[in-house]
């Protein structure tokens, strides 16, 4: 369990991070949306302690992160930024980490044979490609067997094969029982993994709410409809907020009316209809819908203010 | 497709530890052995300490012949034996620096914060270990350059002291702790400046280049000042002779100790409160 009130962090006169409250509950796997720079990866240093935050508060399982007595059993993080020696071997690295909270060395191993990168264990971190970083940050992140875990854009340079391991692997850890908060900038990467979605921007909170009702709310009434009488339904359909675009093959997608008054509009006029299919916005629409509302505001109130 | 892919399962974890000293200091130690840096700068740092006492020693005694009475007078065996640890203390500096601020330059602090988020006790476990690694590892180094040294200019009988004579016990083993005391400064400089190049250049204004500059002062302001400069007390530890505006071996090396407390404590501060 993750909560944070009112969480705010400056980095001189710009706000990164601007008074964010929400609860992230164990059980599920919640993501962590938002446009590149919108102050995620800053969110997820206040977590961790790394930064110390401007104003208000976060912890994780009702503590400050920085008074767990063996931090590493709470939360496993993996951070955007590299965070790794370059000159040292990923098994020593890992080992390091393990070290401080007596972990013992078995763990280590099993975790490298787990991500898959028993064959370069041993070589330095500095010739690993970014796939190969991404494996060593999860295996370090889950070092401690955590109750939270925690992963900044955890599918970056994976291949399809990682990027699906990855996903059943939340799924997984979400099913123990686990907080499992993840990252992404990739709305399509979230709606196969996520159920609950905190979305944020210019680093304040757009919404808090399960993935299918992010994609309802943000959904505008899209329907298609084909008949084989389609000049005679345009013209009973149009009305203001109403607009058409050919949908091909004798099909038409019809802006601003729901299924249901399409199909009555239909009946009323005795026009056959062949397909009456309501269109759900992809989360990638979704998503850029209530971003790209929330940057013209904020581009508004720039102009006003100017 | 997904449905028949197996649930990727984390092996659970039987025992739970807590962060603790001890542990950290392990840590802290199996960093310092996984990087080549230590190897190359310790290695390069202990064959110094004795290669220059060496070569010094062969170059004395083959040119004894030719010296004049006042030049002869000039040379001290300590000296000698010692003249490794001036060039030694630049590997163990430089690794000082390099143990804590390539953690910044990598991002591997974010790794070390977020095991230990408490953050001090990772300070207190890098200078633990790295105090014990030099000392270890340049106390023979020493102990090998006096005797070495002495044997080779005893093969023409010049400049012969003995380890039991007054001072030299001392002046051989407080080299040793001299060079311990710098790699904790250094130390204590890459946490405060937290880049490479930045805590080198610290250290080496410190030691190289601020005591020559007291020359342009008036002799009186110099004689008065320069006694107190870090490396001008360290040096006290390893020199035997003592002139009237120098400290005692005690003082000096107390004060240089104080010294590294300071920028220890600096760095101790800033890194519980700045962000990494």
């Amino acid at each position: 369990m993750i909560e944070a009130s009112e969480l705010t962090k400056d980095y001189g006169s710009k706000r990164a991070v601007d008074g964010l409250s929400f609860t992230v509950q164990p059980g599920i796997v919640t993501g962590f949306l938002g446009p590149n720079g919108s102050g995620k990866s800053t969110t997820m240093r206040l977590i961790l302690g790394l930064d110390a935050p401007t104003d208000g508060d976060v912890t994780v399982n009702g503590r400050h992160y920085r008074d767990h007595p063996a931090p590493l059993h709470e939360v496993g993080a993996l951070l955007e930024s590299r965070s790794v020696h370059t000159g040292r071997s990923a098994y020593n690295h890992l080992l390091a980490l393990a070290q401080t909270h007596g972990i013992p060395k078995h763990r280590v191993t099993d975790l490298i044979d787990l991500v898959g990168l028993h064959e370069v264990a041993r070589k330095r971190t500095g010739q690993f490609s970014l796939g190969m970083g991404q494996r060593l940050g999860i295996a370090q992140a889950l070092l401690g067997d955590p109750k939270t875990v925690m992963l900044d854009e955890p599918v970056n340079g994976l291949d399809p094969e990682g990027i699906h391991w990855v996903r059943n692997l939340l799924k997984g850890l979400a099913a123990e029982g686990r907080t499992v908060f993840v990252s992404s900038h990739l709305m399509s990467e979230m709606a196969l993994t996520a159920d609950h979605l905190i979305v944020i921007g210019r680093g304040k909170l757009i919404a808090d709410t399960s993935v299918d009702d992010f994609v309802a709310r943000a959904s505008q009434k899209v329907v298609i409809v084909r008949s084989p009488e389609l000049e005679r339904l345009r013209a009973e359909l149009a009305g203001p907020g109403v607009s058409f675009a050919e949908a091909g093959r004798g099909a038409l997608e019809v802006h601003g009316l729901t299924a249901e008054q399409v199909g009555n509009a239909a009946a009323g006029a005795g026009i056959v209809l062949h397909e009456l299919t309501p269109q759900q916005a992809s989360l990638e629409e979704a998503f850029m819908n209530l971003t790209r509302d929330e940057l013209e505001f904020a581009a508004d109130m720039e102009e006003a203010v100017a | 497709m997904s449905t028949l892919t197996p649930t990727v399962r984390l092996p659970p974890l039987e025992t739970t530890g807590r962060v603790a000293f001890h542990r950290v200091l392990l840590s802290e130690w199996t960093k310092l052995r996984s990087v080549r840096s230590t190897k190359w700068s310790l290695g390069v740092g202990f064959l110094l300490t004795i290669a220059f006492p060496v070569i010094f020693s062969f170059v004395t005694s083959s040119h004894w012949g030719s010296m004049s009475p006042s030049e002869r007078a000039g040379r001290h065996p300590l000296d000698i034996a010692l003249a490794g640890v001036n060039v030694a203390q630049l590997a163990i500096a430089v690794l000082g620096v390099l143990l804590i601020s390539a953690e910044y330059s990598t991002g591997s602090i974010r790794s070390t914060f977020t095991a230990v988020p408490k953050r001090l006790p990772v300070l207190w476990a890098k200078l633990s270990d790295y105090a014990a690694v030099s000392l270890v590892l340049i106390l023979p180094a020493v102990l090998i350059s006096f005797f070495a040294s002495q044997a080779i200019l005893a093969k023409h009988d010049i400049l012969q002291i003995s380890f039991t004579d007054p001072g030299v016990a001392r002046a051989v083993l407080g080299g040793a702790i001299y060079v311990m005391l710098v790699g904790i400064f250094a130390l204590a400089m890459g946490a405060i400046v937290r880049n490479t190049a930045g805590g080198i250049a610290a250290f080496a204004a410190i030691f190289f280049v601020l005591p020559p500059l007291m020359f342009v002062l008036p002799t009186s302001w110099n004689n008065a000042i320069s006694q107190y400069l870090p490396s001008e007390a360290g040096r006290q530890l390893f020199s035997l002779h003592h002139a009237a505006h120098t400290l005692t071996p005690v003082a000096g090396g107390l004060l240089f100790a104080a010294y590294c407390a300071a920028a220890i404590a600096i760095a101790a501060v800033l890194l519980v409160r700045r962000d990494v």
